[in-house]
């Protein structure tokens, strides 16, 4: 807007320009330039804290300070190998894991398929927003929320009490329940798309080939969509693998998340070397989620 | 396929790297230590000069209260207003957990129980107290002063500040008739009752509970200490809380679920402090405690002064406020323990606490004549049991692992 430049064509280039000369046409610097500063934050602040993590599980402690002692040992391993319980919380985790990601699937399979293919445009965008919802709210409060609801004397009881039955209370049921309540929408979302994503004209040829419902969702549907939901599994495992709030908030059943929050303030190599079981899981995991072609999905 | 196979190989290739990076850090690092377990004896203050404006505090639940859990009971206002000293409060619910943000050198000080006090000197987390710096102390009970939890070679390293007994509480309209022994928790036909409603402080000390237990019901175990427990009085220990874990509605460590649980019916019976039982009282809920007959474990608490203190001045001016007489009747009637400062008992000041009483001292035995000497206060397991049996005793990483497999 300034006349500065209309009147005498100044040779002086501003500082901005110059900078620009420099990045013109050397495609690298410019990746480099870019990239530096998430490239930067993943190896340092992400995959550094996950190092010092694991460093700190070769550690030992102190007898009566109970201080950490930077001195190598696999002891800690040899705990979480050797020891019964770790096997037991582990496997009881990696089962609630598994046992909530087929519950959201379960779910989320015909509310997705109905979301994406039969509702009318505004119900879809209210659907959409519904199962959004939840998110917007804290998880601490959602958690809190469920452990009123189990209570003894909590609104599901008291709903239950006429039908004579009362509900799971506390307890690994309830981590069940209350696991699958929270994730359910990274299951939905993922599935959703999956869904939208099949052409209409698909199902009608499938249709008008004869094939009836059953077969079209089984030859046709499911292979389509089956990616979208280990998309979505990958979610629901992960985060119900790693959790502690809600699981010490309606039960005082171990996870392998509580063990690690208890242990940490004990013996915190112990829980650096614990914490390396679920990174493990979650390698093979995500290594057969790719074989089954997830990554093109999420 | 190929532009896939490289990225496979790139990605293994980082792997490597970062595995590479790791071992090597973690043999360099195990080679310079030696120089790092300053052992204890720092710095002491000589005299209390300017306050630095700030202090940040650990605290037992309801040790430091400022007006925001009830308008009427606030000590540290008061306390900021005379020094200019602004104060931070960070809450832990365990010792495990102040001993662990203590270590973080961001906090001035504690109130550390006996079974975090040894930890935190041996640790060198903690400075000696120039106890002459700290008027009140001349008032403090003797039979509080120099003891093996708070002092090192008569040098006190910290202020006594109160102490009590873990309380057995129940449900009066669930548990009849009233129980008098641990039994309601530890015996299987008296828990059984109760079953999915029991409860317990979610610790490892919590193990001692159960060793008290034992020792007054099966003395052929011969346990003359409940935290010094050989091999097998801790195998029985840990094999009388497994049992028990069967009829645990849900274990406690966060004050405010304990209050919460017994408010909805969904724990009846089992170990809290007075804070919460007084507090379910106030809402006029039905419980009762007791004391039981075997008595009881209990907690002797010390403020200490980090090693890393950033405001030791304002550390020993608090040191000084936190035993004022009125200050200690209004914290030992708020939480329901027993005053360290001895004036405190005087009917002027625990006429004025947030629950008046003047019989407060007597109820709760401050002079440790009736019971309160008898109780086994939380302390640190060593190997070393203190007696001719040698250093066969189990240590506290071993109480750890213990409470991890009792939980299953």
């Amino acid at each position: 807007m300034e006349a500065a430049g209309l009147g005498a064509p100044a040779p002086r280039r501003s500082a901005g320009h110059r900078l620009a000369d420099l990045f013109h046409g050397r495609s690298r610097l410019q990746a480099g330039a870019l990239l530096a500063g998430p490239v930067g934050w993943l190896v340092v602040g992400y995959l550094g804290s996950l190092a010092i993590l694991l460093i700190a599980s070769f550690w030992s402690l102190g007898e009566l300070s109970g201080e950490v002692e930077r001195s190598f040992t696999l002891d800690n391993f040899k705990t979480i190998v050797e020891d019964p319980v770790y096997r037991t919380v582990t496997l009881r985790t990696v089962g609630i894991a598994a046992a909530v990601t087929v519950t959201d699937a379960l779910l989320a399979l015909p509310l997705a398929f109905y979301m994406a293919k039969v509702a009318k445009p505004r119900t879809q965008s209210l659907l959409v927003v519904a199962v959004l919802v939840p998110l917007w709210s804290s998880y601490l409060v959602k958690a809190f929320a469920w452990r009123t609801i189990l209570s003894e004397e909590g609104i599901l009881n008291w709903a239950l009490d006429p039908l004579g039955i009362s509900g799971p209370g506390y307890g690994t049921l309830a981590v069940w329940l209350v696991m699958s309540y929270i994730w359910l929408p990274y299951m939905v979302i993922p599935i959703y798309a999956g869904f939208d994503r099949i052409p209409d004209s698909v199902l009608s040829a499938s249709e008008d080939l004869g094939a009836k419902a059953g077969l079209t969702f089984r030859r046709v549907i499911w292979p389509l969509v089956f990616p979208a939901i280990v998309a979505g599994s990958i979610f629901t495992f992960s985060l119900t693998l790693g959790d502690f709030i809600a699981p010490t908030l309606v039960s005082s059943t171990q996870f392998i998340g509580t063990v690690v929050k208890s242990t940490i303030t004990t013996n915190l190599p112990l829980a650096a070397a614990y914490s390396t079981v679920p990174i493990l899981i979650m390698i093979v995991y995500l290594l057969i989620a790719r074989r089954l072609g997830a990554f093109e999905h999420v | 396929m190929s532009s896939d196979a490289r990225s496979a190989r790139w990605a293994w290739l980082a792997v490597a790297g970062l595995s590479v990076f790791i071992a090597a850090f973690a043999i360099g690092c195990g080679g310079d230590d030696s120089t790092d377990a300053t052992s204890a004896g720092g710095e002491m203050l000589s005299e209390v000069g300017k306050g630095e404006g700030e202090l940040n505090l650990i605290c037992w639940p309801s040790y430091c209260e400022d007006g925001s859990t009830d308008p009427d009971v606030d000590w540290i206002t008061d306390f900021e207003k005379k020094t200019g000293c602004e104060v931070n409060v960070k809450i832990g619910n365990t010792s495990d957990e102040m001993v662990q943000l203590m270590r973080t050198g961001q906090y001035d000080g504690v109130s550390a129980s006996g079974d975090a006090t040894l930890r935190l000197i041996d640790g060198g987390d903690v400075d000696p107290v120039n106890t002459d710096l700290v008027p009140n102390y001349a008032d403090i009970f003797p039979g509080l002063k120099d003891q093996p939890f708070n002092s090192v070679d008569g040098q006190m390293y910290g202020i006594p500040h109160g102490r009590g007994g873990n309380l057995l509480m129940w449900n009066t309209d669930e548990v009849k008739p009233a129980p008098d022994s641990w039994s309601a928790v530890f015996d299987p036909n008296e828990a059984a009752k109760q079953k999915g409603h029991v409860t317990a402080y979610d610790s490892p000390i919590y193990i001692a509970d159960a060793a008290l237990y034992l020792m007054k019901h099966q003395p052929d175990l011969g346990i003359t200490n409940p935290y010094e427990l050989d091999e097998e009085q801790f195998n029985a220990a840990i094999d009388l809380l497994k049992q028990q874990r069967q009829f645990i509605g849900e274990y406690w460590s966060d004050y405010a679920k304990q209050i919460q649980s017994f408010a909805n019916g969904d724990t009846t019976v089992g170990t809290t402090w007075p804070y919460q039982y007084l507090a379910l009282k106030a809402e006029g809920d039905p419980v009762a405690s007791t004391i039981p007959e075997e008595g009881s474990t209990g907690w002797s608490d010390t403020w200490m002064i980090s090693s890393d203190a950033q405001h030791p001045n304002c550390m020993y001016m608090w040191f000084n406020h936190i035993t004022e007489p009125q200050v200690q009747a209004d914290v030992a009637e708020w939480f329901g323990e027993a005053p360290a400062n001895s004036k405190a008992c005087e009917p002027q000041y625990l006429k004025k606490g947030p629950f008046p009483d003047v019989k407060h001292c007597e109820k709760y035995d401050a002079s440790g004549e009736k019971y309160l000497d008898d109780l086994w206060y939380w302390t640190t397991p060593v190997s070393d049991c203190g007696d001719d049996r040698g250093d066969v005793c189990k240590t506290y990483d071993d109480w750890v692992q213990g409470w991890t497999e009792v939980k299953g």
